[in-house]
């Protein structure tokens, strides 16, 4: 069953922190694939990366919605809702704070619960970001290799316990039923999530951290 | 952003609301806390990173032949971008969408308390209360679940002390009378399992008595 990892630890000694890192605005080359068609959507309205996108989630997405029972012509209007969102929404896509599959999943299920409540499902306020955002990239590519190590531990899991974390992400369990967390390592990547929230609270203050 | 908040959502309601399971009541005090709460904002951001590898992890389904091509061809339609509600004094962007951006229509409750009830259906309620100082909190009757989010001012009960930002988690097995603390009114964003259907017939007399 569920094992627990309720206590985060601190960020280990090879993370760096995005204080102590040097800016490099432009190297960007380390990021994933999927980051890169995200980015260039994001910058430069590219079709061509956004039908990159398509063909990589889009199946994933109809999935998800059958999983979550609907049907194929209702699951496959998700998966355009949340496609055109992706597009529409773009300039929020940061990837310092979140990535691609992450930011998707986040759409995805607020499409859901819309559609299946016919009311919008209650999200939290949107950060400001600053006029002129300072890339960091070495903030990005340690969140991605905080999402790799993610993926990796998953996959190390046991087949029912991987089973349960698909089920508790893919809503099939209640908050009552995920009684003791999910097994997966996420201290990590939450603190590391965390400096990137601290680090943009600091520019809309105009001060570096 | 409130500083201060020593009390967050615990995982499972954080999980619950990632994938989207969390009933609507319970979601607007969540999505209400992570407003004012970077830790539970980081938090909730990690299990979209989980909810993230899952969906990566899926095998896809197979497309109908036009969906990309319908798709494609509507990236360049106007569409209606709907402009999310921010923070207005004490009330967050949730809860200011929840009360379609205007100022909350509070009901008398008997002894300066006052409600708002911001929805109320078969899978529970959630209102806003407003409690003078001073004033215990009425007993919105709950048999499963309750989350109570303090918004401005502060209440003591018998487990500890909640101020703004702090979110309080109750089961039935909790027996507490939480009392607003001296100074500014206590206002609180509270959701809970029961319909409000019990409270509603109680006789107006009795009220002072069940402190509802
Ligand atoms: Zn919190």
């Amino acid at each position: 069953m569920f094992t627990c990892e309720q206590t985060y630890e601190p960020i280990e000694g090879g993370v760096p922190v995005a204080a102590a890192t040097p800016r490099m605005s432009d190297d960007r080359s380390a990021l994933s694939e999927q980051t890169g068609w995200m980015l260039r959507v994001r910058d430069a309205r590219d079709k061509a990366a956004f039908a990159r996108l398509f063909d990589h989630y889009a199946p994933r997405l109809k999935a998800m919605g059958m999983r979550a029972g609907l049907g194929a012509a209702q699951a496959e209007e998700v998966v355009q809702d949340v496609m055109l969102k992706l597009w529409d929404r773009a300039a929020q896509f940061d990837p310092d704070r979140a990535q691609v599959s992450a930011w998707i999943y986040q759409i995805a299920r607020n499409q859901m619960a819309d559609l299946r409540r016919k009311e919008f499902r209650p999200v939290p306020e949107a950060l400001l970001t600053p006029e002129e955002p300072e890339p960091d990239a070495a903030q990005a590519v340690a969140l991605e290799q905080e999402t790799t190590r993610l993926r990796k531990a998953l996959s190390a899991l046991s087949d029912e316990q991987r089973q349960l974390v698909e089920m508790a992400y893919l809503g099939e369990l209640s908050h009552a039923q995920i009684k003791e967390g999910t097994g997966l390592p996420l201290g990590t990547i939450k603190s590391r999530i965390r400096l990137g929230l601290d680090r943009l609270r600091h520019e809309l203050k105009g001060t570096r951290p | 952003m409130t500083t201060g908040i020593t009390h967050h959502i615990p995982q499972p309601l954080l999980v619950a609301y990632a994938s989207g399971a969390l009933p609507h009541p319970f979601a607007l005090v969540v999505a209400s806390h992570i407003s004012l709460c970077d830790e539970c904002r980081a938090q909730a951001v990690a299990h979209d990173h989980a909810g993230g590898a899952v969906l990566e992890e899926l095998s896809g389904s197979d497309l109908s032949e036009g969906l990309k091509g319908d798709v494609l061809a509507l990236l360049d339609a106007p569409r209606v971008q709907a402009r999310p509600q921010g923070r207005v004094g004490p009330y967050p962007g949730p809860v200011m969408e929840a009360l379609k951006g205007a100022p909350p229509r509070w009901k008398r409750m008997g002894l300066g308390t006052r409600q708002t009830i911001l929805h109320d259906g078969p899978e529970g309620s959630v209102r806003l209360l407003y409690i003078p100082a001073g004033q215990a909190v009425p007993d919105h009757g709950h048999n499963g679940l309750e989350l109570t989010l303090v918004l401005q001012g502060a209440f003591r009960d018998e487990t500890g002390r909640f101020g703004p930002g702090d979110l309080e988690v109750a089961d039935d097995a909790l027996e507490h009378t939480p009392v607003a603390e001296p100074g500014e009114p206590c206002i609180c964003l509270a959701a809970t399992d029961a319909s409000l259907r019990f409270s509603s017939f109680v006789p107006r007399l009795l009220q002072p008595l069940f402190r509802i």
